[in-house]
């Protein structure tokens, strides 16, 4: 039995002394693929410096960017910020696609001592080998997640909507478990 | 698990943020109209199904969405190493050396 999609609405969704798992409010979401040499200007159109390393993100004033391939980046921004950002980069010369998926997904945020432990649930990936201040694509028992983490033990995860059930029963659940088991 | 290093990501990872994609160095007939039924059927279906050392395709899917190419012993299944895709084929002999003491 999964939890309703309808019901991950932003509010904490399990709290227990191992880990807390929220729901985040829907921020808007920005899907840039590009290559290398339109990224400076690409970058000033979006107000900030687009990081070019696999795992590092960047902030600029209230947007947030992570590169998740050689060629791809997510940048997340408020919701009424998206078409401004949407019309400054198509003024870009230089070959390139932006495309607003702020509906895909759904973002839970996983804090508490033992969340980097509760990630080892469904992660394959060692946690430890993200540094605080970056973020992966990785998988999540079976579906494709973007973890960013914020500090030690402070994760976001962004999962695709029909995913987001089933991974936030299994964290529900972990969360529980981590807690019965430390009593 | 398998950990396989990442060309793009520069990262070694668990096996399964990967996905296996076939053979590698197939190369795409460059006038496909040309080619008779047994030319066809070489392309599409005949692979070498070696023993050994094999050149195959992998896709990073739950990372950086990438296809690469993998050298990887069939027997013993440990990666030789893994290289972008689009580079020549590595030497066979100078990877098979190299990974010799660390048996």
């Amino acid at each position: 039995m999964s939890i309703q999609i309808s019901s991950l609405t932003p509010g904490v969704l399990v709290e227990t002394r191992a880990a807390r798992v929220s729901t985040q409010p829907a921020p808007g979401r920005l899907s840039l693929r590009a290559r290398k040499p339109a990224l400076p200007a690409l970058g000033a159109a979006l107000g900030l410096t687009l990081p070019e390393c696999i795992g590092q993100r960047a902030a600029g004033d209230g947007t947030e960017a992570i590169c998740l391939g050689p060629d791809e980046w997510t940048i997340l921004t408020s919701a009424d910020l998206v078409a401004g950002l949407m019309a400054a980069s198509a003024g870009v010369d230089q070959p390139h696609s932006l495309v607003d998926i702020s509906g895909r997904e759904v973002t839970l945020r996983i804090d508490g001592p033992r969340a980097a432990e509760l990630l080892s649930l469904g992660c394959p990936r060692d946690i430890d080998g993200i540094a605080v201040g970056e973020g992966r694509r990785t998988v999540f028992d079976g579906a494709t997640v973007v973890l960013w983490r914020d500090a030690d033990n402070s994760f976001r995860m962004d999962i695709w909507n029909s995913f987001a059930p089933h991974l936030a029963q299994l964290l529900d659940i972990g969360a529980r478990e981590l807690a019965a088991e430390s009593a | 698990m398998l950990l396989i290093h990442c060309p793009y990501c520069n990262e070694t990872l668990p096996e399964a943020e990967f996905t296996y994609a076939g053979e590698a160095h197939i190369v795409r007939p460059p006038d496909p109209s040309a080619l008779s039924d047994d030319e066809w059927e070489g392309f599409l279906f005949i692979r070498s199904n070696v023993r050994g050392p094999h050149y195959e395709r992998w896709r990073h899917m739950h990372g950086c969405g990438r296809f690469f190419n993998a050298v990887r012993d069939t027997v013993s299944d440990r990666f030789l190493t893994t290289y972008p895709a689009g580079q020549p084929r590595p030497d066979l002999a100078s990877l098979t050396a190299a990974s010799e003491p660390s048996k």
